[in-house]
């Protein structure tokens, strides 16, 4: 039993070797994101990590396995800004969504990496598109402190979250409002007093007398929680959109020194863009959205990312809700976007450097994970072969490899598109005996 | 419609779909059928009171030329010209007459046939999404063919000056898919008007929206009504037609008095009698099956499923029947009926002879249905899919015309159709593309590069953004 048990150690170790073997990508268009695009160099993969960049011409060492990326791109893995991946299977109707808790009394202490699913079958197909990590994000229920985030890897077979109380998330603005009691004041009220509560706590002031009950609505493992965020060991993500709101936001960290914020959405960012570039903030945003939605975002255009990044603030693109017209796996996309609008007249956008980093290193920044999203040595060996340009609509990622491992692509999406293929005759076994 | 797609309770209530068109052969991929010749429609009762006041925008004799261009049905022409002038398209080829028009060269530029969203909610799911705003479903019984959707259309909505900027030329407003007959849809040029009878489409087909699956059996189940299953649902529809039947036969005539206008009972007699179109909120392959049987038994067709996610799994049928399928490039999970999803829906279909449609349902979907198509004809190409970009334009211009009833008056450029067009500012299926200019029945609504030629919704004079390049 023991000696099988070894057995398969042994085995499986050395297929972890096997497939973090040694590769050179070569001859393909290599963006980095740690330097010029170059084309036709070498790179170099081999312990699961970027070894190093070979210029073109270079001769492939010995003992490296060549993959002939000619005609092709080669990047970083995309990292999704925010996502709800592995927390939802299905959106509604399905019982099978752990994004939120409206009934539960926790709020900021629920960690979201305890209902985390790798086996979710938006993880493949979203890994199908060439994002190799993401950052997860609960939504809030009945408070207006969603809880504690995640970041996860898009690994095949990945069994824990990179990092499992990465961020803590709290909705302002009218969603906050609504939640806190019914106005932005009492929001602010919530999240304040919050804080103080977990300030109260780490100084060793013993909670006010007072009846929980009937106060406002943080617990004691919440305040706990919120102590990540004072102490800076967790960033604030705040969901924002008015410039009136984002201004407001923008005085936490004068408040709590120490505090880490994030703006997410921040639809009106652009009216305030210096103030947020300033204040040295990030901001996490889909940036497609140019419609008044809200009373929130009247302003909201899709100029928004290329104004923010114009003004010195670094922005990742994500989707900060679980939303079938709005996609992870769809952010390439978005990203090209970026680009067409500063190609319109009185547009303003991002270059296509810009653009691709806003998907990659920028939110790998963002959340502290130094190895990811650039391909420079030491930088873990998530990389993506596309067919062409990525954040073309044509182009597509060919293979995957994430740790140095390459990926399967194959998804319940691409079998179901193959069991009914055109070209295939009806009139034997039907297609329930196709797999 | 993200707000719907977000809340739990309202998943996709918006959601609808088309009915189809009449006539036509099954398309060969590559090619598309000739639209019906247009049917005189003679009104229904009550109809002539509620008629366009659509006057187009006015226009010049214009020619654009060395340019690309994809007519909408299939057809392409490498550094070509057209010229339109008094509404129409009058010539298109290598090089047409340019005396007296205005002259734009289109160098490394494309002209298309302007985009027509089959399944739109702007107007009657405004921007801002707020209470007050909420008029695309009257959600009071699950059997409403009486409402109009003209009727709870904001023409101020700020999402059909984004949709303009998108190249958007025609879109056909939808009561949402909480009934499972839910109204009559509206088909409007997508022009700036006071009022929505301004913007709607002189002389197009009336339609009428049907839901099946999940959104009205969950609406009324949960209040304790029929529909509380999806046998709810058939049953329930299938009894509403036969009181149309006999409403029909009896013109409202009860007893020896004067006959009794049912408004609702009209619409349905309308479908009867094929003045008016189904556009059918479907998206399983088996409950689609179920609404062909049920039009079989009263005698109607269906123009178009709608959302039809399963398109794939039924292409054959489908393609047999002349339904077309209005679906999206690649929305999934969002509820049970929309689980499998395949990126391939849009090619399959049409590689199967069907009538392939890109639909929107979204404020900012419709905004881009071009890359929409793009994404589902390059995720068809990967499986092996021989379809060129001027075929699948049709997806877009053509076919969501055919669908509507319009195909005879636009969805392509040919001479004598209105000119609904767009130029573009690259290749209109790359991501990097916008459009540049957009005209519609030849007046110039929107360009790029003129900021007085950008229109500015009511809503959004003198507020914050009024005005910016969006």
């Amino acid at each position: 039993m023991i000696r099988g048990l070894l057995l398969l150690l042994v085995l499986l170790a050395g297929a972890a070797a096997a497939a973090q073997e040694r590769l050179a990508i070569t001859g393909g268009r290599l963006v980095t994101n740690a330097g010029p695009v170059q084309s036709g160099a070498t790179l170099l993969v081999a312990g699961g990590r970027v070894e190093r960049v070979l210029p073109a011409g270079a001769a492939v060492p010995a003992g490296y396995r060549v993959i002939d990326a000619a005609g092709k791109w080669v990047t970083p893995g995309l990292v999704a800004g925010l996502a709800q991946l592995g927390l939802s299977e299905v959106t509604g109707g399905a019982d099978a969504n752990d994004t939120r808790a409206p009934a539960s009394p926790a709020s900021a202490s629920l960690v979201a990496a305890s209902a985390w699913n790798p086996a979710e079958t938006s993880i493949p197909i979203t890994r199908r598109a060439g994002v190799t990590a993401a950052a997860v994000t609960p939504f809030p229920g009945d408070a207006i402190f969603a809880g504690q985030g995640l970041l996860v890897s898009l690994a095949e077979g990945a069994r824990a979250p990179i990092s499992e109380r990465a961020f803590q998330y709290v909705a302002l603005g009218t969603p906050g409002g609504r939640i806190a009691g019914g106005s932005r004041s009492a929001a602010w009220a919530e999240l304040v007093n919050g804080l103080e509560e977990a300030r109260r706590l780490r100084t060793g002031i013993a909670m006010p007398f007072r009846d929980q009950h009937k106060d406002l609505r943080i617990t004691r493992d919440d305040a706990e929680a919120l102590g990540l965020v004072l102490s800076g060991a967790q960033p604030l993500l705040v969901r924002v959109d008015r410039a009136s709101d984002i201004r407001q936001v923008l005085r936490l960290p004068a408040l709590y020194p120490g505090l880490r914020l994030v703006l997410v959405s921040a639809h009106e960012g652009w009216m305030v863009a210096d103030e947020i570039a300033r204040a040295r903030v990030p901001v996490i945003t889909l940036g497609m959205d140019n419609l008044p939605a809200s009373f929130d975002q009247l302003a909201a255009t899709m100029n928004n990312v290329g104004r923010l990044v114009a003004a010195g603030v670094t922005v990742a693109l994500g989707t900060p809700d679980l939303d079938a017209s709005f996609q992870p796996r769809l952010l390439a996309q978005y990203a090209g976007n970026m680009v067409a609008q500063a190609r319109i007249p009185g547009g303003v956008g991002l270059s296509w450097g810009e653009a691709f980093a806003a998907i990659s290193r920028a939110p790998a920044d963002i959340f502290g994970m130094a190895d990811r999203g650039r391909l420079e040595p030491g930088a873990a060996a998530d990389i993506v072969l596309w067919s062409g340009d990525p954040l073309e609509l044509s182009g597509f990622p060919e293979r995957v490899w994430i740790g140095g491992v390459e990926q399967s692509l194959e998804t319940r999406q691409s079998r179901l598109a193959r069991r009914y293929a055109p070209g295939q005759e009806r009139g034997g076994l039907p297609e329930g005996y196709r797999r | 419609m993200r707000r719907i797609l977000i809340g739990a309770a309202a998943l996709a209530l918006a959601a609808c779909a088309a009915p189809g068109t009449p006539g036509g052969t099954s398309a060969r991929p590559g090619t598309v059928p000739a639209a019906p010749a247009g049917p005189a429609t003679p009104a229904g009762p009550g109809e002539s009171a509620y008629v366009s006041t659509y006057r187009p925008i006015p226009g010049e004799p214009t020619v654009i030329r060395n340019v690309t261009i994809y007519d909408g049905r299939g057809g392409r022409i490498d550094s070509g010209a057209i010229r339109f002038e008094n509404g129409k398209v009058t010539a298109l080829g290598a090089r047409v007459d340019e005396r007296g028009a205005r002259v734009i060269d289109g160098a490394g530029q494309w002209v298309t046939a302007g985009i027509i969203d089959i399944h739109s909610h702007l107007g009657n799911y405004p921007s801002p999404q707020v209470p007050a705003h909420q008029d695309g479903n009257e959600i009071t019984g699950p059997v409403r063919p009486e409402v109009w959707a003209i009727h709870g259309i904001w023409p101020q909505d700020p999402g059909f000056s984004r949709a303009l900027a998108g190249g958007v030329t025609v879109l056909h407003v939808l009561p949402g898919s909480a009934n499972l007959f839910g109204g009559r849809g509206a088909t409007l040029k997508n022009v700036w008007g006071r009022t929505a009878q301004e913007m709607l489409m002189p002389g197009a087909p009336w339609t009428l929206k049907m839901a099946c699956g999940e959104n009205p059996k969950r609406v009324y189940g949960s209040r304790n009504q029929m529909p509380g299953s999806r046998m709810g649902n058939l049953a329930l529809a299938r009894q509403t037609w036969a009181n149309a039947q006999h409403y029909r036969a009896t013109g409202g005539r009860v007893g020896t008095g004067p006959p009794r206008r049912d408004v609702a009972m009209e619409t349905l007699v309308g479908v009867l009698e094929g003045r008016i179109l189904i556009q059918n909120h479907c998206y399983r392959a088996d409950e689609m099956m179920h609404m062909i049987q049920m039009g079989r038994e009263f005698g109607y067709r269906i123009a178009a499923f709608h959302h039809a996610v399963e398109a794939y799994k039924i292409a054959d049928i489908l393609a047999k029947e002349e339904i077309c399928g209005a679906l999206w490039a690649d929305w999934w999970g969002f509820k049970m009926e929309s689980y499998d999803t395949i990126q391939e829906n849009l090619p399959f279909l049409h590689a199967a002879g069907g009538c392939a449609i890109t639909h929107s349902d979204d404020a900012h979907g419709i905004q881009r249905l071009n890359q929409e198509t793009a994404k589902a004809l390059a995720n068809g190409r990967r499986m092996g899919l021989a379809i060129r970009d001027e075929e699948a334009w049709a997806w877009i211009s053509y076919n969501p015309a055919r669908a509507l009833g319009i195909a005879d008056r636009t969805g392509s450029l040919e001479p004598g159709k209105e000119a609904d067009l767009v130029l573009w500012n690259g290749d209109p299926l790359s991501v990097y593309s916008r459009p540049l200019k957009v005209w519609i029945d030849g007046g110039l609504a929107y360009d790029a590069a003129d900021p007085a030629l950008r229109p500015v919704s009511d809503f959004e004079i003198g507020q914050p953004g009024e005005g910016d390049v969006k």
